[in-house]
């Protein structure tokens, strides 16, 4: 094995798994000090998240969100931005959602409403990206502040959508009314339904299906392609980049739309798979956790599927340790989110110098 | 919990026997009793909002102290999980389950459709299936009599209102309020805001602070709340100024001791707490239970803190006040009825 192949080895699974393994060292040493047995309580999680169906779906609801965010956040940094826009994105996505939805007669086929609605995600969330997108490119204004503004914009936009124009007299709650049946993404457990197997009901739906298409999408997109590849040279090396005859600015604006419409897509899951409404806060926390997301699975797709995977298995068994354990309140499992986001995303290459010494010593033959 | 009764029966056994005998027989009853798995789940601000999902966890606690019979707590923290929560309990043969709050009513829907036999009791809205028991509140009724008590303390003629999230329910509060005010003194000014528009005004105690001091700028002498969360800054800002505040929905009278005048009572504790001793003595019924001042669903709160604030004459009126309402000589007018108050 040649230093670089051991190198890439190191960078990209052992860091991120010995991270993750100090951060849930550092789980078991919260739970002792609050009379938590570790032990239990990881058996808690995993018979939670993968040991029955219902939690498994669960588990994959979760997850499926947390891949389109993860995506979204590493196609921005292929190109040297950092989106943290993620959460204004995928909110102001379930404005396109509803307002395709709503905009169909409920007699008209689904097959004409759901591909209508996903557009609706994809170019709401590009349109609510592409501003920051512009001021970064032409007015040099910092991606960061920009999109971290767009997101409180995002959210009173909603809230006067949800408030004075989608919700119905008399409903107390912010809301919009339900999609018609014809605008709902199936359940996977209708899908199995459908073939003969019975498996229990969970919300996860065939938004799972399109986060691994896009996941296949990004990575031809990002390694295939020439417009993939012009993200690349940009975010490795600008004026290389503009020697090649890449245009930076133009390069900036593709990447924001990409970047916004596939957060946008959490709304996909959300609304057209799930809650089959437009409602508040419905995107809250995905945004930002597919920041730690992107950031451990390396911005490579397959790296973000087990990230968002690990993602899911946090919400899902956090609400299965409160469920379980009276001990462990709904604070404890951000403080366990935390943890990971504090090993995985912070303090990310902790190791690295320590394991570059131990493992990829420089061979004098080379 | 484990620990009082634990300790509890160790004091038994100090005294005599009989007292011992007593105690086996009260704590064997309990046992055989203890065949319902009561649950609840909060509202996304908690069981410690130190008001509207407080006082649900401080009936609930009694309930356990009395019954000894464990409920079950989950503070979900997104919407999807609120859903999740309330099947969970469902699947995992606990009832009654007690969902808190109107922001509830969507899940709740969901979840009584897809586990009919089990028992759900919403608090604060309606889902009209036949496993759901609808508690609803007369908050118009208390607030009157707290509308009372404010036009009796106000020296400036004006009194002041902050609502939490603007909605059809929290206008309510002030409809009631106002007619209150109204009745005791037809001169009085009231002014009113609400915190915002989303249930994030229910938690939000720095704009409650703010819109009370440009309340008690504008006049303003006692301000009522009905925000959940929000009012401890409105209570601060009242007590910064040494102007008089009112609570809602638990006893807030401890939280600004000197300037808190009453709080108007929402025994949403009660209702769980109803909900579970019905459930075990097989009484528990789907539908409406729409509680008033007749019924003591709501209230207003005299104790050691406010006690020396209320003069007889006070609580004479606000007395009168109240008896005429339930014998239906005084009718609030409710704002949800018709989207309107005539004040």
């Amino acid at each position: 094995m040649t230093r670089d192949t051991r190198l890439a080895w190191i960078n990209g699974l052992m860091l991120p798994l010995l991270n993750v393994l100090t951060a849930f060292a550092a789980i078991a040493i919260v739970f002792v000090f609050i009379n938590v047995d570790p032990i239990e309580a990881a058996k808690i999680v995993i018979h939670g998240t993968l040991g029955y169906e219902e939690g498994v779906g669960y588990t994959l609801y979760y997850a499926t969100n947390f891949v389109f965010t993860g995506l979204a956040v590493a196609v921005a940094f292929h190109a040297g931005l950092f989106n943290i826009g993620g959460e204004g994105q995928a909110y102001v996505g379930g404005l396109g959602v509803a307002l395709a939805v709503l905009a169909f007669d409920p007699s008209i086929s689904p097959w004409v409403v759901i591909p209508a609605s996903i557009m609706g995600s994809l170019l709401f969330g590009a349109l609510w990206a592409i501003v920051p997108g512009y001021l970064q490119a032409y007015r040099g204004s910092h991606i960061v502040i920009t999109t971290i503004m767009f997101n409180f914009i995002a959210s009173a936009l909603m809230v006067y959508m949800c408030v004075h124009v989608l919700r119905e007299v008399g409903q107390m709650n912010p809301q919009s009314k339900m999609f018609p049946e014809t605008a709902w993404l199936p359940f996977i457990h209708d899908i199995f339904a459908g073939i003969g197997y019975k498996i229990a009901p969970s919300p996860l739906n065939l938004s799972i299906v399109l986060a691994l298409l896009f996941s296949l999408l990004v990575w031809i997109f990002l390694w295939h392609t020439r417009w993939g590849y012009a993200i690349r040279a940009t975010g490795k090396n600008t004026t290389a980049a503009v020697y090649g005859g890449i245009k930076p600015k133009k390069v900036i604006i593709l990447t924001m739309c990409i970047s916004g419409a596939l957060a946008g897509l959490v709304a996909v899951n959300e609304l057209l798979g799930y809650q089959h409404r437009l409602m508040l806060d419905f995107q809250y926390g995905y945004g930002f956790g597919g920041i730690a997301v992107a950031l451990m699975g390396r911005n490579h797709p397959a790296g973000i599927l087990v990230a968002a995977l690990l993602f899911g298995m946090l919400y899902q068994g956090g609400m299965e340790l409160a469920f379980e354990l009276p001990n462990v309140s709904r604070h404890i499992v951000v403080v366990m989110q935390g943890l990971v986001i504090l090993f995985c995303g912070a303090l990310e290459y902790i190791y690295k110098p320590r394991l570059v010494r131990f493992l990829a010593p420089i061979e004098a033959s080379e | 919990m484990k620990h009082t009764k634990r300790s509890l029966l160790g004091g038994l056994i100090k005294k005599t026997s009989l007292a011992l005998i007593a105690g086996t027989f009260v704590l064997s009853a309990t046992i055989a009793q203890a065949d319902i798995r009561p649950a609840v789940v909060y509202d996304i601000a908690g069981k410690n909002d130190q008001s509207f999902n407080e006082a649900v966890f401080v009936g609930i606690t009694k309930y356990m102290n009395d019954t000894g019979i464990a409920v079950t707590e989950l503070e979900p923290t997104n919407a999807a999980q609120v859903e999740q929560s309330l099947k969970k309990l469902a699947s995992r043969g606990y009832e009654p389950i007690v969902a808190v709050g109107f922001a509830m009513a969507n899940a709740v829907q969901a979840a009584a459709e897809a586990y009919p036999d089990t028992k759900f009791t919403l608090i604060d809205m309606v889902v009209g299936l036949p496993n759901v028991q609808n508690v609803l509140y007369k908050e118009h009724e208390g607030s009157f009599l707290v509308g009372v008590l404010a036009a009796m303390n106000s020296e400036t003629g004006t009194v002041g209102f902050v609502g939490g999230m603007d909605i059809p329910l929290i206008s309510r509060f002030e409809c009631g309020y106002k007619q209150g005010v109204n009745w005791q003194d037809s001169s009085m000014n009231v002014l009113a805001n609400m915190t915002g528009s989303t249930p994030a005004a229910f938690g939000n105690p720095s704009k409650g602070g703010e819109l009370t001091r440009t309340q008690i700028q504008n006049g303003a002498d006692v301000v009522y709340a009905a925000a959940g969360g929000t009012g401890s800054g409105v209570y601060q800002a009242a007590a910064d100024a040494g102007v008089l505040a009112i609570g809602v929905d638990s006893n807030q009278n401890w939280m600004q001791p000197g300037t808190m005048l009453t709080s108007m009572l929402k025994r949403v504790g009660e209702a769980a707490y109803d909900s579970y001793d019905a459930a075990n003595n097989g009484t528990w019924e789907a539908g409406f239970r729409i509680l008033g001042l007749a019924e003591g669903g709501v209230g207003w709160a005299l104790d050691e803190h406010n006690r020396d604030m209320i003069t007889a004459e006070m609580e004479a009126r606000v007395n009168e006040a109240r008896d005429a309402i339930i014998a239906g000589d005084i009718v609030v007018h409710d704002y949800m009825a018709d989207n309107s108050c005539p004040i």
